[in-house]
């Protein structure tokens, strides 16, 4: 008998209602996006020991900053590697690895925190919750594409808007957390650590033991596939090793990337950047609201834009992010310099929500281009794409920018070059997507390697 | 449960249940963003 996460026991009666599958995905994604709230615990660790304020033999910030550095470089590795592993077990077991990953990684950064024992938090939080954010990131979303082949762009942006939300759970979460934990000789992390662990392992299992496959040759009903091949939709299939001899690979890895450093530009930068840009106007909470607006704009675009591609295409989804992404780029100086705060807001929303939108686009893109066979394992692969981007981003705006304020540039100025280069980066993305055309005949698997008839 | 169709009634309130679970952490979230978004405002 098969096991209980076996391919065979996931798979969905007929009559299985596809409904149920977004928040099963959701359960997963809610979770994991609590990465981009981990800076919320940085403070406290530093008090670990003098509580009120950080005591000698406290960690520094800077050795702190390495547990999320570490979270997501496991992020993209495991992903890249785990996601041939998730094609062969499928969906099910590779959820709950992810759950125990990630929970785990939270119960022994607790534990490294109990013993002020700083390789803990990496080995935790930093590399079993990496891996736990790779496998969870890329498990549902080919099951999603193969259950909605009638609107994979809507169901990958349902699953992938969930990450950006984790983050606005997370970081309310940690703090009230933290705040009820914190008593007169603790900082109240370690407690706050083993909660959030315990509480996302079962939130996640949750999601992995509602996930299911769809049975074979199912379809949606009253749906019936498009007799007409569209151009650039194949209903055949690339296999995950042979996706990396295509250009249209790594034309698709370059379009990723770019689109993320561009929103990352921005995005990291965005509290500083809009004081000094608008210095004397906008106050530091106002910053920070400006920060969360980006957020909702960003987890908005996620569901918005790759919905909007099931229906304009997801070559022309991109044209228009790279597009107008260079065009508000470009304005977003000539806005600063007339001093028009609403303007500078509104552009730099819609910045972010194509962002956003670029991440749960593209695996409804590989879909179209490679089949939807390996969808899931060449999305882990293509993923590397967001690590290099991850330090790509920051680097190119902190250097740029501390260039330009040693060579005598105002601070409101400063930023000027760097999101000029970004709009540049964003017209290469542009003409990367020009060149992406279907995959050559050869890399097709033969119908006898589907196992089709 | 209707075999022609294929709908199983019976998911329907599993469904709204799983959906309502993840729908209200994502709500509080939002608008606690929501809120701190709004500082910007006034």
């Amino acid at each position: 008998m098969p096991g209980f996460f076996s391919k065979e026991r996931t798979t969905a009666s007929r009559r299985y209602n596809r409904w149920l599958i977004p928040p099963a995905a959701l359960a997963v994604h809610l979770c994991i996006g609590q990465v981009y709230a981990f800076s919320v615990f940085n403070d406290p660790l530093t008090r670990l020991i003098g509580v009120s304020a950080s005591a000698p033999e406290d960690w520094k910030l800077s050795t702190i900053g390495w547990i999320y550095s570490l979270a997501i470089v496991f992020l993209g590795l495991s992903a890249a590697f785990g996601g041939k592993w998730l094609e062969k077990v499928g969906p099910r077991r590779t959820m709950f690895t992810a759950a125990c990953c990630f929970g785990g990684g939270f119960i022994l950064s607790a534990i490294g925190v109990h013993f002020h024992q700083i390789w803990l938090l990496y080995l935790g939080y930093g590399v079993l919750g990496g891996c736990g954010l790779g496998l969870g990131y890329v498990s549902p979303v080919s099951t999603l594409i193969k259950w909605f082949p009638d609107r994979r762009g809507m169901a990958t942006g349902m699953a992938i808007m969930g990450f950006g939300g984790g983050a606005m759970i997370g970081s309310p979460l940690g703090v009230t957390l933290m705040k009820h934990f914190a008593s007169d000789t603790g900082v109240g992390v370690m407690e706050t650590f083993a909660v959030m662990g315990v509480v996302y392992f079962i939130s996640m299992v949750i999601g992995s033991l509602a996930i299911r496959i769809p049975p074979p040759d199912w379809k949606p009903e009253g749906w019936t596939p498009p007799t007409t091949t569209k151009k650039m939709v194949t209903t055949r299939h690339v296999h995950i090793d042979e996706a990396l001899k295509t250009p249209q690979f790594y034309l698709l890895w370059a379009i990723l990337c770019l689109n993320v450093t561009a929103g990352i530009g921005i995005l990291g930068q965005a509290s500083v950047m809009i004081q000094e840009m608008f210095k004397g106007v906008i106050t530091p909470e106002a910053a920070a609201g400006f920060v969360g607006l980006l957020s909702l704009f960003n987890m908005a675009g996620r569901f918005v834009w790759s919905s909007a591609s099931d229906f304009f295409g997801r070559k022309n989804t991109y044209f228009l992010f790279f597009a107008l992404g260079t065009f508000l780029y470009s304005m977003l100086p000539t806005l600063s310099g007339q001093g028009n705060i609403v303007l500078f807001i509104a552009a730099s929303a819609v910045i972010l929500s194509m962002y956003g939108g670029g991440f749960s686009t593209i695996p409804a893109y590989l879909a179209d281009i490679f089949g939807t066979r390996y969808v899931g394992g060449i999305h882990g692969r293509l993923l590397t794409a967001w690590a290099t981007a991850g330090v790509l981003g920051p680097v190119l705006v902190n250097y740029i920018r501390e260039y330009q304020l040693e060579h005598g540039v105002a601070k409101a100025d400063a930023y000027t070059t760097t999101l000029y280069i970004m709009a540049g980066l964003l017209t290469l993305g542009f003409v990367c997507n020009l060149l992406m055309k279907e995959v050559n005949e050869r890399h097709y698997m033969k119908q006898d390697e589907t196992g089709e008839v | 449960m209707n075999t022609e169709t294929g709908k199983n009634e019976n998911h329907a309130v599993l469904l709204v249940l799983f959906w309502a679970y993840v729908l209200i952490p994502l709500g509080w979230g939002v608008y606690q963003t929501f809120k701190k978004a709004m500082t910007l405002f006034v």
